[in-house]
């Protein structure tokens, strides 16, 4: 079956052949076909190292003129910076390692990439196949490894498969719900001659992704919206992936409904649309939290349930009837059951919905949610987003990270590592393009940003990208600071340094009496040991500047602004700022994990008053 | 929780009985029997699974079943609409006393014989679990040395095959 005859979603970022027709057979090595396939199937940018296995393919990819190589430091900044780049451009991000530890490496991308749904393509060399199972050097069964982390994964021994298994690997992951898919190579598949022709023919009869949605379903959700009286949109990351942002800017003001943004849908849509409550969840809005928990219907579009979401399952929104559209079947009904499941591509899904909202609202059908409205509004004037400053003058990493979001130079990509930072930025940037938040938000993974913003800026280099990091973050991938430094892409990185594991020592404050375990990274003027006491180990503007980035360090708020646009004038290296702020600071508003979102802080101590005697 | 025979039938690849076995294990469902051979097409395996699940994990196995890339289909056999057949082969202690005892169960249950020694018979039988179990449990007097069991095979009742449209879809793909 030829690549363009597959039914799947045409909105879908499809590799795009470059060479348009198709190519006569040429005699190749394993390893041009591979290279060969690459450049057919528009893949622009690989991150990588050469090992062993692998070194077969690297040879004709120095040749190559349609691909470039991206040398990363270590091959974990490798998968992170494909899927940066995935997620900034929506085209398949391509990451290859060698054999062995080279590919085990990968595993933490690769299962990052699976949470989050990112296109991404892995290749790595394997052992000879004869050599397979002996425990040969550089040996890893790869493939077994990565089973439960992929969308699928091929072993290739055979050189005539490398064609077809490289389509197959770029139109598994970014079709249907995009995923990684993994590609291992024996190194004699690599070595061997073989023919080279495109397109070749796909075998996937088992992969056949639904995107058209059920009319009938999609009929008995406009009902539900026009009937219900407290509506919410939930929107997920799927809404991002499926290209329906301005579909679903119309489906939200034709229904007059609120929307809320999961943090994998942050610019989904615009932060500052008087419908947008806020992010759900754990460290969501209260007006968003509050919204999901009264509403009577909850309209989820490419959205899962997380447990971050929903709080305690069994209390979350119990009075909501749920509509779920996903293009995962397995989505639907797995955490929360679904009065109308809708299985389908979000933008056919919104496209659809919008219609037949339109039908009932030309039946005189329309939706009254005034007296929902005024709750929500009172929420949101009661409960907004904030901080406090510190009072000993330091700087707040909130005020940090809001300056650099309004001095940002329009259409900036941000790319957060995973903490308070991480919150932060969701919380006090405003989002309202698709592609401008990159974050690790299923799996978590620290020292997701610098690698993350190396791929955004490598696909998207007109942009200017700003990675807001934590100083224990940015101490487990910054050596990509060096490939970005080489290889002119010349990003930007705000270290939130508190000098802490913040989000870990605010459970150590909130939940375990303030024992500080192991949070500290580096030493304060308590420290125990003398030698250490106040030193500044490691120093990161040091660090920065001996990998070819200028570096500057902030300390006071009265520098800020200056620092902040230094770093945005600066376009020729990567730039790295020190903010050093207060190590006490906290996110809120926050739900206690294993509590129902019922019990949302709005801050320290703070329980809203949800007016619940006179609600339900 | 009931028991539920799903036939999965999938591609003849390499690796597929480990993807299937490590997405049970990962998800937490319990296999109580697996049986896999080819079908009547040399490229298509057929896998039935018998889970211990309740309605709603089911939903789940199934639609995760069906993520996996080289799964073509999956099929719920209800019992009362499909042949279910287990082998069983058992070593019974057997001495000139009780062996034309042990032949009479044998005959009863319309198992075979299939080996005899002075202390022993080794006995193939296939059946419905329940009929299985009732034949071991009137074995197990005399004494089982040694047993070992197939997994469930099951095939629908009736004209339909479930294995058609799945054909098709492979022989337009090749």
């Amino acid at each position: 079956m030829p690549m363009t005859e597959q039914a799947t979603g045409a909105h879908h970022p499809q590799p795009r052949p470059r060479s348009g027709g198709h190519s006569a057979p040429e005699q190749v090595t394993g390893a041009q076909s591979l290279i060969r396939s690459l450049e057919e199937v528009g893949a622009d940018t690989v991150f990588g190292i050469p090992g062993g296995a692998i070194l077969p393919a690297y040879d004709p990819l120095m040749d190559s003129t349609r691909v470039r190589h991206v040398l990363v430091r270590h091959e974990q900044g490798a998968g992170h910076a494909a899927t940066g780049y995935a997620q900034a451009t929506g085209k398949v991000g391509v990451c290859m390692a060698t054999s062995g530890p080279g590919a085990t490496n990968l595993v933490t991308p690769i299962a990052d990439a699976h949470m989050d749904s990112v296109p991404l393509v892995a290749i790595t060399g394997q052992v000879a196949s004869k050599a397979i199972g002996t425990d040969a050097f550089q040996e890893a069964d790869i493939v077994g490894i990565t089973m439960p982390i992929t969308k699928h994964n091929f072993l290739v021994t055979k050189a005539e498969d490398i064609p077809r298994i490289i389509a197959q690997a770029f139109h598994i992951a970014s079709t249907g719900r995009p995923g990684p898919v993994l590609v291992d190579i024996a190194k004699d598949a690599l070595q061997a001659k073989t023919t080279f022709s495109w397109p070749p023919a796909m075998d996937l009869p088992g992969y056949r992704p639904v995107t058209k949605p059920h009319a009938k379903q999609i009929r008995e959700a406009a009902k539900l919206i026009t009937q219900a009286r407290r509506p919410v949109l939930y929107v997920g990351g799927g809404v991002l992936k499926a290209r329906a942002t301005a579909e679903l800017k119309v489906l939200a003001e034709l229904t007059g409904a609120p929307v809320t943004t999961t943090l994998m849908a942050l610019g989904a849509f615009p932060d500052n649309h008087p419908q947008h409550l806020g992010m759900p969840g754990m460290h969501g809005s209260v007006a968003a939290v509050t919204a999901l928990q009264k509403a009577d219907l909850i309209v989820a579009l490419g959205a899962r349930f997380d447990d971050r979401v929903t709080g305690k399952l069994d209390s979350f929104a119990p009075l909501a009837k749920i509509v779920h559209a996903d293009i995962d079947p397995a989505e639907i009904g797995k955490n929360r059951a679904a009065d109308v499941p809708i299985v389908g591509d979000a933008r056919e899904v919104i496209a659809d919905l919008i219609q037949a909202v339109q039908k009932e609202h030309g039946e005189g059908h329309q939706g009254d949610y005034g007296m929902w409205w005024n709750d929500l509004n009172r929420w949101r004037e009661t409960y907004p987003l904030g901080y406090d400053q510190p009072h000993d003058g330091s700087l707040s990493p909130q005020q940090v990270i809001e300056r650099i979001g309004r001095l940002a130079p329009e259409g900036t990509i941000f790319a957060a590592g995973v903490g308070q930072h991480q919150m932060w930025a969701a919380h006090f940037i405003e989002y309202d393009k698709p592609g401008t938040w990159l974050n690790s938000g299923g799996a978590g993974t620290m020292g997701y940003a610098v690698p993350a913003a190396m791929g955004a800026k490598a696909g998207a280099p007109e942009r200017a990208v700003w990675a807001i990091d934590g100083d224990g973050c940015f101490q487990m991938t910054n050596q990509e600071l060096t490939t970005c430094a080489l290889n002119n892409i010349p990003i930007k990185v705000a270290v939130i340094n508190n000098g802490a594991l913040g989000m870990v020592r605010q459970w150590q404050t909130l939940f375990y009496n303030q024992r500080y375990s192991n949070t500290v990274l580096h030493s304060g003027p308590d420290d125990v040991n003398p030698q250490a006491r106040g030193t500044r180990v490691p120093d990161f503007v040091k660090l920065s500047e001996a990998m070819g980035c200028y570096a500057i360090r902030c300390e006071s708020p009265d520098d800020l602004d200056k620092v902040i646009e230094e770093a945005n004038s600066i376009n020729d290296r990567p730039v790295v700022v020190d903010f050093i702020v207060h190590e006490d600071a906290m996110v809120w508003p926050m739900v206690a994990a294993g509590t129902s979102n019922d019990e949302i802080m709005a801050a320290r101590d703070v329980r809203p008053d949800f007016g619940d005697n006179e609600d339900d | 929780m009931s028991k539920h025979t799903l036939s999965v039938l999938v591609e003849n690849t390499p690796g597929i009985l480990a993807r299937i076995a490590a997405l049970f294990s990962r998800r937490g469902f319990n296999i109580d029997s697996l049986a896999v051979g080819v079908t009547e097409h040399p490229d298509i395996s057929r896998i039935t699974i018998v889970v211990g699940v309740e309605d709603l994990p089911l939903e789940q196995v199934t639609k995760q079943l069906n993520k996996l890339v080289n799964v073509l289909k999956i099929v719920e056999l209800e019992p009362s609409q499909a042949v279910q057949r287990e082998l069983v082969l058992v070593k019974v202690r057997a001495d000139n006393e009780t062996r034309s005892q042990i032949v009479e169960i044998v005959q009863l249950f319309r198992a075979k014989t299939v080996d005899v020694s002075p202390e022993a018979v080794t006995i193939e039988a296939t059946g419905s679990g329940e009929k299985l179990s009732a034949m071991l449990k009137m074995l197990e007097p005399f004494g089982i040395k040694e047993l070992v069991q197939s997994g469930t095979i099951a095939i629908g009742r009736g004209a339909r095959s479930i294995t058609d449209r799945s054909l098709r879809a492979l022989d337009r793909s090749a």
